[in-house]
């Protein structure tokens, strides 16, 4: 089972200037979580701080009693070990092939021989699509493969909780989609927490268990989700859409003069872009075949603990999304099984 | 980024002896990355064998010009062999090593180093639990150290041999008076404090360049400003240090003859 992570009070800033201050989260463990924020909110100086590469000011991260932000060298270096990381651009060692970048945490970590680290790279190259370019170098590729190499590295020591840095960036929408499929799939199989940084919405949608966002140096929420699909929070909304029409601005924040300024152009007509996107859109699902994703089960006990807590709106969502699940595993069941409906007794027969 | 205030540049003192005293901690940290100090050392001393040659031929030759002219006047000549021999060894010899190491090498290191920082190549190596300083700089730093000392032997040889050809074939001086007055005031432990000063030197540059390789930020420039400021920091260290290191040794081996 993936491993919690539990963020209390973080702040960082750099010199004078606040990155974000008091943030408060738990990434579920074995979900899958987003985090959202527009360009320049400290997205990746979260992630960064989540293992430790950075020393928050104030607050503490806790994976398995350890607190990363005050903790040893040599503590961190373990906890490390539980984590995989995939960087923006793979992050991959320059001067190795393929083959030597994924084997490297193996050779370093692990007493395996050479046959069986080349049996699990192979398997983890095949995993990301990369047979047969183990000898090339990162240099020779393009993005989306150092991309996929990256994660390969990653994933050799059997992380347990997966950090990921925009996984979008530099990728066309249908590998990014590939890419999040490989998520889910990752996830159903290993059951290792997942949390991705990007600002890319359709992901941001149709991945997670639950979503956040940061802006304006905070978390502005974090929580299963429906929430903050269903939010009419101004920025979220905003975001969401993608429009000009809303509290961020092109510098991270609008005042008051340029808000107005907007909102009189955007009421004499002039059309403020985006999309209005509206509803909670059906939720990836890991691929036929694989087992199925243990953290759903997890999730569906704690949403609905939590229920009485959320929104109105969300709490709406919620119900109608467990109903037509409900509904659906019904049907499903009876296109399997057509004895059911029509005479219950003999299913029972059969199971005594 | 420079800062210029005060405390921006203690912080920046500390940082830099801080990865001194990690160096010296995971040098003893098995496994020793062999095959990196060999490439390291081998890619140090491609960069600086020539260009180090090239500038002690003619440091050599300036010695013996002003030598040269300098002995004549209080008619001195058969000296300028050991005068000569003491200036390369004991001085000009570390500091053409320097300059190269830093110049050259250190450049080199640091450039390196930087574009694996900004590539997240670093980040990654420690998230993987593996430590940049034992894996990278260490194997860095020892085989800087190795080739700055190699170096300045090479130095005082090609030095010393362009000494004698500027003097003996260019300004017709004896070349039995030359090579018979070598000993007269140079002695081993000249020899020994100029090699401990590349010694010094080498791990400088090596761990200066790191430091700044290892904290570059902001993009391909960044790597760029680093570079600048690595062998601008190291040449002003390295010429501090030569200054101690000689004042010292003035103090502790006395001159010969006396």
């Amino acid at each position: 089972m993936g491993v919690e992570v539990a963020v209390t009070d973080l702040t960082k800033s750099f010199g004078r200037q606040t990155i974000w201050q008091d943030v408060t989260l738990t990434l579920p463990p074995g979900e899958v979580s987003v985090l959202l924020g527009p360009s320049g909110t400290g997205k990746s100086v979260f992630l960064k701080s989540l293992i430790g590469l950075l020393k928050p000011d104030k607050g503490s991260i806790l994976i398995r009693d350890t607190d990363i932000a005050h903790c040893t060298e040599r503590q961190l270096y373990d906890t490390r070990k539980l984590f995989g990381v995939l960087f923006q651009d793979g992050a991959l060692f320059g001067s190795m092939n393929l083959f030597d970048n994924v084997a490297f945490p193996l050779r370093e970590h692990t007493k395996k021989s050479e046959k069986e680290i080349a049996d699990i790279v192979n398997e983890k190259l095949e995993m990301v699509g990369l047979s047969g370019t183990e000898k090339k170098l990162p240099g020779e590729i393009s993005g989306g493969m150092r991309k996929r190499a990256g994660l390969a590295r990653a994933l050799v020591l059997e992380p347990e909780i997966i950090l990921v840095d925009e996984p979008d960036s530099g990728l066309d929408p249908v590998r990014t989609t590939y890419i999040s499929q490989l998520f889910m799939d990752l996830n159903a199989v290993t059951d290792a927490t997942f949390l991705i940084v990007t600002h890319n919405i359709n992901l941001a949608r149709t991945v997670p268990d639950n979503l956040g966002m940061l802006f304006r140096r905070e978390l502005v929420m974090f929580g299963p989700r429906e929430v903050l699909l269903t939010s009419e929070e101004p920025v979220v909304k905003q975001f969401l859409n993608g429009s000009m029409r809303g509290p961020i601005g092109m510098s991270e924040e609008k005042d008051q003069a340029t808000m107005a300024a907007e909102q009189a152009m955007f009421d004499a007509g002039h059309f403020a872009g985006g999309e209005e996107i509206n509803g909670i859109p059906p939720q990836m699902q890991p691929s036929p075949g694989l087992p199925e994703r243990r953290g759903v089960a997890r999730r569906q006990q704690r949403v609905l603990a939590m229920l009485h807590t959320l929104p109105p709106q969300a709490q709406a969502a919620v119900r109608r999304l467990m109903a037509a699940e409900r509904e659906g595993e019904e049907r499903a069941r009876h296109a399997a099984d057509p004895t059911l409906h029509e005479d219950p007794s003999v299913q029972r027969a059969g199971l005594g | 980024m420079v800062s210029l205030s005060v405390s921006g540049g203690v912080r920046q003192a500390g940082s830099l002896f801080a990865l001194f005293l990690d160096v010296f901690r995971l040098i003893w940290r098995r496994p020793f990355q062999y095959r990196e100090f060999v490439q390291q050392a081998w890619f140090v001393a491609s960069v600086t064998i020539i260009p180090t040659a090239l500038v002690a031929i003619p440091f050599g030759a300036v010695i013996a010009l002003q030598l040269g002219s300098l002995a004549r006047q209080i008619g001195a000549q058969s000296f300028i062999g050991a005068a000569s021999v003491l200036a390369i060894v004991r001085e000009a010899s570390p500091i053409v090593c320097a300059l190269l190491i830093a110049g050259a090498g250190g450049s080199a290191i640091c450039a390196d180093l930087g574009s694996r920082k900004i590539r997240d190549e670093i980040d990654a190596m420690e998230v993987l639990g593996i430590s940049p300083v034992q894996r990278l700089v260490v194997p860095r730093v020892l085989a800087c150290t190795l080739v700055a000392v190699a170096l300045n032997g090479m130095v005082c040889v090609v030095g010393t041999a362009g000494g004698y050809f500027f003097n003996v074939v260019l300004q017709g001086g004896t070349p039995g008076a030359y090579l018979a007055s070598f000993s007269a005031l140079a002695q081993l432990p000249d020899l020994y404090a100029g090699e401990l000063k590349a010694f010094v030197f080498g791990i400088i540059a090596a761990v200066v360049a790191s430091y700044k390789g290892l904290n570059a930020g902001g993009g391909p420039k960044g790597v760029g400003d680093a570079v600048n400021q690595s062998v601008v920091i190291t040449f002003l260290l390295l010429f501090v240090v030569n200054f101690v290191i000689t004042a010292v040794y003035f103090q502790v081996v006395p001159a010969k003859g006396q």
